[in-house]
């Protein structure tokens, strides 16, 4: 029995060994997650199952969206839509009685792949700001067709009238059947697109983000690859839809909004895009933020919102990145603790150099508008003081010119304007007095 | 279909694309110019908005509210300028994407937590209230045609500005080659700074335009940011003339198609199936519009010279 156990150890060590650090990083990650059920009586429930299912689903559409981004250099900003997509399909197959795994899982597929094509045969051409724009339009355009779905309940979306039925059985309807399905369908899609971007297909795909021009020397043509990486990812896509959709057995436009698109973006650049397991980790990240923020207030997106910038600005290749640099320099625990110590230290001090910077150039450019704001006005001042000495001039060579042999009331005209004028330079002589000694 | 309401939709579709113009104009001079892509810009139409109900709150007076609402949001635009987009323009769409998406997460909630999640509502100012008899059986309000006018005289105000002065002229050098501008002792920073400010102050106005006739709420800019995003694409990035066109174009055709899309199919479907296909292929019209004129022209209708 122990030589038993010791021979499975050996064998689970070497099978380790023979995987790369990516696939050992995922291998930890699903591992982790296949003994959540265990967990789960002790601490959460099922809510902690419900968390769980979520993480892999949104795990599976990151990891479809890293293909087009990691490897595809393609920012889909439209990805929500196939959510969407598969979860529409296969909740209208349902509540037309084809609710079951062999019609409504390929439907979900299906509709995804053709929307994908009609749509990326546009979109593809494009490359940059444009596809980030088209896929947004795009992405938008199914959402506003879903909220005109009338038939299918439009704006309030459609009630699935149950689980999808595998080979007849309400097998999906119990918890931990569902979390492991969810599980399983993750690994799945982890294997396909992390084989997928080995292959020859994905080093093409790549040497067209790296240098378009140079596969094109050699004989590569980009249009056709990169079309058939968006299609296969939305696809992928479309699955985790069908998994969300079966999760709440309810489906809505909402799956589609484009914020959503934004954080599936945000999931893949917070775990670290150019790996596979980078996706995995920025999904359980991003929704263990969500839980933990949306408990604290209703307004977690506010606070959400700063972090996605200051991760941007401060933090560069997301958590895969970190990973990668520590692993690089081969520390030891105690190293790794101390280093993550400097670390932290270091992001505080560049926080707070950039709080200063920003303090110091907003007070420059304060006090350099009011300096040259009150030179401004000194010298409109001045002006104005030099026309209305011109006109106390005016008046008194008017009223000498006039004489005493002209009418009284021309007299006492030209009197008025120079009194007039007299006062206003007072006043305004006055006023700036009071202003230099505040 | 009657031409009265036929007419009144045209009116209905210009005034939204002269308001697309204003909102997209600005997002075109920032990417043109910067080649920065802002997401955020949809939020500063909201700013505009909300900024001239508090200030109409304030004084009382609606013209004076969007009159201090355009430096308002121009100096809103400025702060975020200075503070987190300055460091971004050297960075990668991908990462300008995640931050200004970060932005609008944050200002979208951060209004509803300062005027609550409910709509607000500016009255439409008595001196332009009412409306005009156009022909039998047709009036038109005149705050409408005040928006069409605003927007025509910022367009033409803008079309001077860009051809016939120094700035302006650098503007276009920049959206062409800003390295090279760059390189020829033009402070490319501040160049940026106007444009930046200018066009939020456009997108601000737009908002505070709008303020009488729309309810005012949190998430209002996101439907006209990727509305304008579509203007762009069709018009071509960088181009002010290219987006004028568009936004028209887009604002007629989605308005028109929204109105008698439905009526349209009559004439060769099923009642029942036009009604049932009618609304959701009118909120595909622009998409598929946008669709047509990239497949035929991938840059665009006019693109800016100088980019591929």
């Amino acid at each position: 029995m122990a030589r038993a156990v010791r021979f499975a150890i050996d064998a689970a060590a070497n099978a380790l060994r023979a995987l790369s650090f990516d696939q050992r990083m995922a291998a930890g990650l699903f591992a982790a997650m296949a003994l959540l059920p265990l967990l789960s009586p002790v601490f959460g429930g099922s809510y902690l199952l419900l968390v769980g299912e979520r993480a892999m689903i949104f795990a599976i559409a990151a990891i479809s969206l890293e293909l087009l981004i990691g490897a595809g250099g393609l920012v889909s900003f439209g990805h929500a839509a196939f959510l969407g997509i598969g979860a529409y399909a296969a909740g209208i197959a349902a509540s037309h009685g084809l609710g079951t795994l062999s019609v409504a899982l390929p439907a979900a597929l299906a509709a995804s792949a053709l929307f994908a094509a009609l749509t990326g045969a546009i979109a593809v051409r494009t490359r940059g700001v444009y596809f980030i724009m088209i896929t947004l339009a795009f992405g938008q355009m199914a959402y506003f067709v879903a909220i005109s779905l009338a038939p299918y309940g439009g704006d309030d979306g459609l009630t699935w009238p149950g689980r999808t039925l595998v080979l007849g059985t309400r097998l999906l309807e119990s918890r931990t059947a569902f979390f492991y399905a969810t599980l399983v369908f993750a690994a799945a899609t982890y294997v396909l697109v992390s084989r997928l971007i080995a292959s020859r297909f994905g080093r093409v795909l790549r040497g067209l983000t790296d240098s378009e021009t140079r596969m094109q020397a050699i004989g590569f043509a980009p249009y056709p690859y990169r079309l058939a990486a968006y299609i296969i990812a939305c696809t992928i896509c479309g699955l985790a839809g069908f998994l969300l959709g079966n999760q709440v057995e309810f489906v809505s436009p909402a799956y589609m909004h484009w914020q959503r698109s934004g954080e599936l973006i945000v999931m893949v650049l917070l775990g670290g895009t150019g790996t596979v397991y980078g996706p995995i980790v920025g999904a359980l990240a991003f929704l263990m933020l969500e839980e933990t923020l949306s408990r604290l207030t209703e307004h977690w997106k506010a606070i959400v919102g700063p972090l996605l910038v200051l991760v941007v600005l401060f933090a560069k290749g997301g958590i895969a990145g970190a990973i990668e640099a520590w692993r690089r320099r081969k520390m030891t625990p105690a190293q790794l603790l101390a280093e993550l110590g400097r670390r932290a230290r270091e992001a505080i001090a560049r926080a707070g150099h950039f709080v200063r910077e920003v303090t110091a150039a907003s007070r420059q450019f304060a006090r350099r508008l009011a300096a040259s704001g009150s030179a401004r006005l000194r010298q409109w001042v001045a002006v104005l003081r030099r026309w209305l000495d011109a006109l106390i001039l005016l008046a008194r060579r008017g009223a000498a010119e006039v004489g005493i042999r002209a009418e009284p009331w021309k007299r006492a005209l030209w009197r008025l304007l120079e009194s007039v004028v007299l006062s206003a330079e007072r006043g305004i002589a006055a006023a700036l007095d009071r202003w230099r000694r505040r | 279909m009657s031409t009265a309401l036929f007419v009144v939709q045209l009116f209905n579709g210009l005034q939204l694309g002269i308001l697309l113009f204003l909102v997209a104009g600005g997002l075109t001079l920032v990417f043109g110019v910067m080649d920065f892509i802002n997401l955020a810009h949809g939020v500063q139409y909201m700013l505009g908005a909300y900024l001239a109900v508090a200030f109409y709150q304030l004084t009382g007076n609606v013209f004076l509210a969007v009159a201090l609402a355009l430096p308002a949001s121009m100096l809103f635009g400025l702060a975020l300028e200075v503070l987190v987009f300055r460091h971004l323009y050297e960075r990668d769409h991908l990462e300008q994407v995640l931050a200004t998406f970060g932005i609008i997460l944050f200002l979208n909630q951060a209004v509803k937590i300062i005027w609550g999640a409910a709509p607000l509502h500016m009255p439409v100012p008595e001196l332009l209230s009412g409306s005009i008899q156009l022909m039998d059986g047709l009036r038109y309000p005149i705050y409408r045609f005040a928006i069409i006018a605003a927007g025509l005289l910022v367009a033409t105000g803008l079309y001077l500005f860009v051809k016939h002065t120094r700035i302006g002229m650098l503007v276009r050098a920049g959206a062409t080659n800003a390295p090279m501008v760059s390189a020829l002792g033009v402070d490319i920073r501040r160049l940026f700074m106007i444009v930046f400010g200018f066009g939020a102050m456009l997108a601000g106005f737009a908002g505070a335009l709008v303020a009488p006739i729309l309810s005012v709420e949190p998430g209002m800019g996101d439907q006209i940011l990727i509305l304008a995003f579509v203007v762009i694409v069709i018009g071509g990035i960088g181009s002010i003339r290219g987006a004028f066109i568009a936004a028209l174009l887009v604002g007629v055709i989605d308005t028109l198609g929204r109105s008698f899309m439905t009526d349209a199919l009559r004439l060769v479907l099923a009642p029942g199936t036009a009604r049932a296909i009618g609304p959701a292929l009118a909120s595909m019209t622009m998409y598929l519009l946008m669709a047509v004129v990239l497949a035929v022209r991938p840059a665009g209708l006019f693109p800016a010279r100088g980019r591929a």
